[in-house]
């Protein structure tokens, strides 16, 4: 795995060498094949533009240079030549066929997702991703992880800044991935550079593509459809993995499910749930909704002193749990199991100056889940 | 309806001054202000839409220092994520509706008269109409920055459903002043096809037209083919958004990616529009200053044909990575491959006009020579797009900031201000100062570099386009281009002030100001006088 | 200059404009029609992976037994939708030409009757040409009470023309709900507020 190494900008300035070396210049090569055959089609089609550059350049340089009317230069008055002419495009064109077969190889491999030996369904929301692995019965969602200080400069930024997760997409080495995209709201695109992938995720229609990764590794990219206010801060970390850590992974991961699942049934005190919530609140919430509660109106509601929410237990829970159509506010019965609503539902009533002395207990979410 | 003022109004009342001084024996019209309403005359017009233009050019450019401000560094310092997407659309949509397309207007009104020897545009009172419209749409589209909820805030592109289901409450404005200014649009394409056709002084025919002339008929007639498909589509997402129709929206049966077939069917014909012009000022310029004819006139003209035919062809190569199956990404890479022919024609035959020429580099010329080189970087990176597989690394990361940048600011901006060098001394009376002018000249070639070259590379680091902050691999060379753009930005008040002061005096142009210059324009005085050309002018076809 | 130059010349003027008018109205009739022309469009090419809206009929060919593909089917509820939707198998296995039944089961989790529609989406797209569906929920609007449970029928075949190289077909169903036929609904029940 590549080393990014940069200098903090205060000090980076043109002249230091260190740093100038450091940093990447070109496409990555990436870890997947296909990711290595679109960057040698990247190099191959960059040099053939420099070599077309050399001449065209050199040509309009000797002639700016030679043909100076102040060194003498005296013009000549023709101005056709077919036979010039026609090879000026024909060479152009053989040129073009000639990288048109490679990169027809390399799309037609792009396509083929077929004989995949793991499906992950990722599906976009305003502003992260969720993870489903179809047919293991798990869900992950991913959350950015860099803290609101960071960005706002309170304290110093962190190596990963911006491309930092809560929960990565974890995928074995060596198998075939197809990946179904597809999104809650408005449109995303999923792409990680190393691995070549980038997707569009639209809104009621399903596409795919897929990933066979040679080399265990973190991997990082970003959202880069432009899809609202924090479209800038929906990254994507894949971290993958050898087989047989996946496979283990995969039932720790199941059995942590199932585990949460259980607090649904007992009594859940107003502390422990405000606890549980203030966590829930700040990694998911508090985006939009802004720590202290205020969010930023007209698009995302303050919820301290919010009458409407406060003065009805089931218009809230409702919200929290179906989200609100044509608006940012998701289903959060997508993301969060229902100790998590619960504890955060409770935490919007009882944090910043609202005081209901409500406790949500999961149970009562619960209800309003597809419980078989 | 004052925005079409330009920052200073010094240079408007100027303008009358000269203006008024030339046209005494003709004029007899309404004085003042109700006289700039009112006008019908080509070379007023002109005038009013290249103000606008320039005004329009310097909005949109303070949006873009916003946004390079808070690009700077990493973190957010100066505005929020919602400001900052307000920012970036509204630079987009100003420069293009506002700034580029109403300049190259601006030219075709002045001078297409001028070069086939026409007293007028043929439609006088509707050109004045479509020119007022523009500060009627551009003052409404600028009030959203003021309205609940923000401007637009979904990209120049307002891909739905983030600019339908999901926008901001002024997205109806924005959609009304996009509706005037495509009105605006397509009656100037008519006018200029009607005068184009038939205005000529007898003995023109269309194989002797100036290339400017010829590259703007055949955008006019892609302005009148898309134009059309752009109002269609935004009356589609006012549906949406008002009158409960599903076009876009999938839970109604509607889809998505439909918005973007329809918005890239009009879009990429629109860059075209936005270069045509563009090639065609270039075409013109560098024989005269290479004096030398141009070389491979029909060819140039079949090229331009061939590039707007081929721009209806193109569209999904915007959308590689949307989901299109696989037929559809090799059609769309291949006749996107097929472009890079006919433009490459363009450049070979620039650069034979150059070969064996006698070259002198004037304000004109050197950025014509600019505009050969920058754009045809950009043409690089536009190849490089076209490979379909490596776009899906390149899509909608700075590396296409970076392309669209070169063929829009060295390219067309570079195009038009070659023009307005070039053509000054025809509008004043005045050569423009010489020293201010190359200072401005360089000064923009290396701001212009500055800024868009790091962001090549930013792209293909990874950095997605239009977030208000990245990650820290990217900070560099946002630096670089903040610099960069901050230079091109403040270097443009130069251009200003060559404009006024040319304007006010200056070393007194002749009729024919340019030696090399060979078209019917520099056969009337300079300045030109109001009325021209009433009797249609000789002419000999210089070139066969 | 003669009169006779200039009336020429106004004449050629308005024959121009009025010619120019006709190409930009038949370009605004275009625009309009470009919406059909993509419906037929993707139909035709199965370009961006929907599926018929109507029952078609079962191709009568037989199973091909040299190869079997994998059906999934995932279902999801969109935001301010209190429904469930589940399959009764989110997998299954069979031959191209073979016809299949799976349950889908649709749950109102919410307090109030909402109308909502089940809007299909399959990949590979190319695959909702060979996707025949002679049975679907998908076709009509659902109306359900209060915590009222539904339970449909998906009949559908994969015909033996499916491309070799699909190995997998994802049927992807999401929920939404349709607000405008919620007035015109069966008046026996009363519309609810707005969430």
């Amino acid at each position: 795995m590549r080393i990014r190494y940069v200098w903090p900008t205060t000090l980076g300035c043109l002249g230091l060498p260190q740093s100038v070396l450091a940093i990447d210049w070109n496409m990555p090569v990436g870890v997947t094949d296909v990711s290595r055959e679109i960057h040698s089609l990247h190099m191959i089609i960059f040099w053939i533009c420099v070599a077309i550059g050399v001449v065209v350049f050199g040509a309009l340089f000797y002639s700016v240079f030679r043909y100076r009317r102040s060194r003498g230069a005296r013009a000549a008055s023709f101005h056709e030549h077919t036979t010039v002419e026609v090879i000026w495009t024909l060479i152009p064109t053989l040129i073009l066929v000639a990288m048109a077969i490679p990169a027809t190889a390399t799309l037609k491999k792009m396509y083929d997702a077929s004989a995949a030996d793991l499906d992950v369904m990722i599906t976009g929301q305003q502003w992260r991703w969720r993870y489903s692995y179809l047919g293991e019965d798990l869900a992950l969602t991913s959350n950015l992880a860099t803290p609101r200080s960071e960005v706002t400069g309170e304290s110093p930024k962190s190596d990963n800044y911006l491309l930092e997760v809560d929960e990565p997409l974890v995928l074995p080495v060596d198998r075939k991935v197809r990946l179904l995209l597809t999104s809650d709201d408005v449109i995303h695109s999923w792409w990680v550079p190393d691995l070549a992938v980038k997707q569009d995720a639209v809104p009621g229609f399903v596409n795919e593509n897929w990933v066979r990764i040679n080399e265990p590794g973190i991997y990082r990219g970003q959202c880069a459809e432009l899809c609202g206010r924090d479209h800038a801060f929906m990254p994507v970390v894949v971290k993958a993995v050898e087989p047989e850590r996946f496979e283990t992974w995969l039932a720790e991961r199941k059995e942590a499910a199932a585990q949460a699942a259980l607090g649904v049934d007992r009594e859940w005190a107003l502390d422990e749930l405000m606890k549980r919530g203030e966590q829930v609140y700040g990694s998911i919430c508090a985006s939009c909704h802004q720590p202290d509660g205020q969010g930023s109106p007209p698009a995302f509601p303050a919820l301290a002193g919010n009458q409407t929410m406060l003065n009805d237990v089931d218009y809230h829970i409702e919200t929290v749990v179906n989200g609100v159509s044509g608006s940012a506010m998701p289903a959060f019965r997508n993301t969060l199991n229902a100790v998590e609503m619960a504890a955060v539902i409770t935490y919007e009533r009882n944090a910043w100056g609202n005081e209901t002395g409500d406790a949500i207990q999961p149970a009562r979410i619960a209800e309003l889940l597809d419980a078989p | 309806m004052a925005s079409h003022l330009p920052p200073g109004s010094s240079a408007q009342s100027h303008q009358l001054e000269t203006a008024g001084t030339v046209s005494d024996t003709h004029y007899a019209g309404p004085k003042g202000l109700m006289r700039w309403l009112l006008t019908t005359n080509h070379k007023e017009i002109g005038t009013l839409y290249l103000l606008f233009s320039l005004s329009m050019f310097f909005i949109g450019g303070l949006f873009a220092m916003v946004v390079r401000a808070e690009l700077f560094q990493p973190g957010l310092q100066l505005i929020q994520p919602e400001f900052f997407n307000q920012m970036t659309t509204m630079h987009g949509l100003i420069m293009v509706f506002g700034a580029v397309m109403p300049a190259f207007v601006g030219l075709a009104n002045w001078m297409i008269p001028l070069q086939i020897g026409a007293p007028d545009m043929a439609l006088p009172r509707l050109n004045n109409f479509s020119f007022w419209l523009l500060p009627v749409a551009f003052t409404m589209l600028l009030a959203t920055l003021f309205m609940p909820g923000g401007a637009p805030n979904f990209g120049w592109t307002f891909y739905a459903p983030l600019s339908t289901t999901y926008a901001p409450p002024s997205t109806t404005f924005f959609i009304f002043s996009l509706h005037m200014a495509g009105i605006s649009s397509i009656l100037g394409a008519i006018n200029i096809i009607a005068t184009i056709l038939n205005l000529r002084t007898p003995g023109m025919r269309m194989m002797d037209m100036p290339l400017f002339v010829w590259t703007w008929l055949i955008t006019a007639f892609l302005l009148i083919a898309v134009m059309p498909v752009l109002a269609g589509v935004i009356t589609m997402m006012l549906l949406d958004i008002h009158f409960g129709t599903s076009f876009f929206n999938a839970a109604g049966g509607g889809d998505p990616v439909l918005f973007q077939h329809l918005f890239w069917f009009f879009g990429h014909p629109e860059v075209y529009i936005m270069i045509l012009p563009a090639f065609g000022i270039v075409s013109v310029i560098l024989p005269t200053f290479a004096r030398k004819p141009l070389f491979g006139y029909a060819s140039m003209v079949y090229a331009t044909a061939a590039i707007a035919i081929l721009s209806f062809l193109v569209w999904a190569h915007h959308m590689f990575v949307v989901g299109l199956p696989l037929a559809a990404e090799l059609f769309f890479m291949y006749s996107t491959m097929l472009i890079s022919v006919p433009t490459g024609v363009k450049v070979f035959n620039w650069i034979t006009t150059l070969f064996r020429g006698s070259l002198t580099f004037e304000p004109p010329m050197l950025f014509a020579l600019a505009f050969v080189v920058l754009f045809t970087i950009g043409g690089f990176s536009g190849l490089m797009l076209a490979i379909s597989p490596a776009d899906f690394q390149y899509h909608d990361t700075y590396f296409v900031v970076a392309h669209f940048h070169y063929v829009l600011v060295p390219g067309a901006v570079f195009a038009i201000m070659a023009a307005v060098y070039y053509w000054l001394p025809k509008w004043t009376g005045h050569y423009p100062h010489l020293r201010l002018s190359q200072w401005h000249f360089w000064l923009s070639v290396i701001g212009v570099n500055l800024t868009f070259f790091p962001m090549h590379f930013a792209g293909l680091a990874g950095m997605p386009r239009r977030i208000p902050d990245y990650a820290l691999q990217f900070a560099d060379f946002n630096m670089v281009t903040s610099i960069g753009g901050f230079l091109f930005g403040l270097s443009q008040l130069l251009f200003v002030l060559v404009v006024v002061l040319c304007i006010r005096g200056g070393n007194k142009a002749p009729a024919k100001a340019w030696e090399g210059a060979e078209d019917l324009e520099w056969t009337v005085a300079s300045p030109a006088p109001l009325h021209t050309f009433e009797t249609p002018p000789d002419f000999t076809p210089h070139r066969h | 200059m003669s009169s006779q130059f200039l009336d020429d010349r106004r004449r050629a003027v308005n024959r121009t404009v009025a010619r120019t008018l006709v190409v930009l109205a038949a370009m605004c009739l275009f625009s309009v029609a470009l919406v059909p022309l993509y419906d037929v469009f993707c139909e035709v090419t199965g370009l961006n992976g929907k599926t018929s809206s109507q029952a078609q009929s079962l191709s009568a060919e037989s199973a091909d037994q040299s190869r079997l593909v994998t059906m999934q089917f995932i279902t999801r509820a969109s935001k301010g939708l209190p429904w469930s939707l589940s399959a009764e198998t989110r997998q299954l296995r069979l031959h191209p030409g073979q016809s299949a039944e799976v349950h889908f089961t649709f749950r109102n989790l919410g307090d109030r009757a909402y109308v909502a529609r089940a809007v299909p989406s399959v990949s590979p797209s190319e695959a909702s040409l060979h996707l025949r569906k002679l049975a679907c929920f998908c076709f009509e609007n659902q109306r359900l009470a209060a915590g009222e449970r539904f339970e449909a029928p998906l009949v559908f075949q994969l015909t033996r023309d499916l491309p070799e190289d699909v190995k997998t077909v994802t049927l992807v169903y999401t929920l939404y709900e349709q607000r405008v036929s919620l007035s015109r609904s069966r008046a026996s029940q009363q519309p609810g507020g707005e969430t």
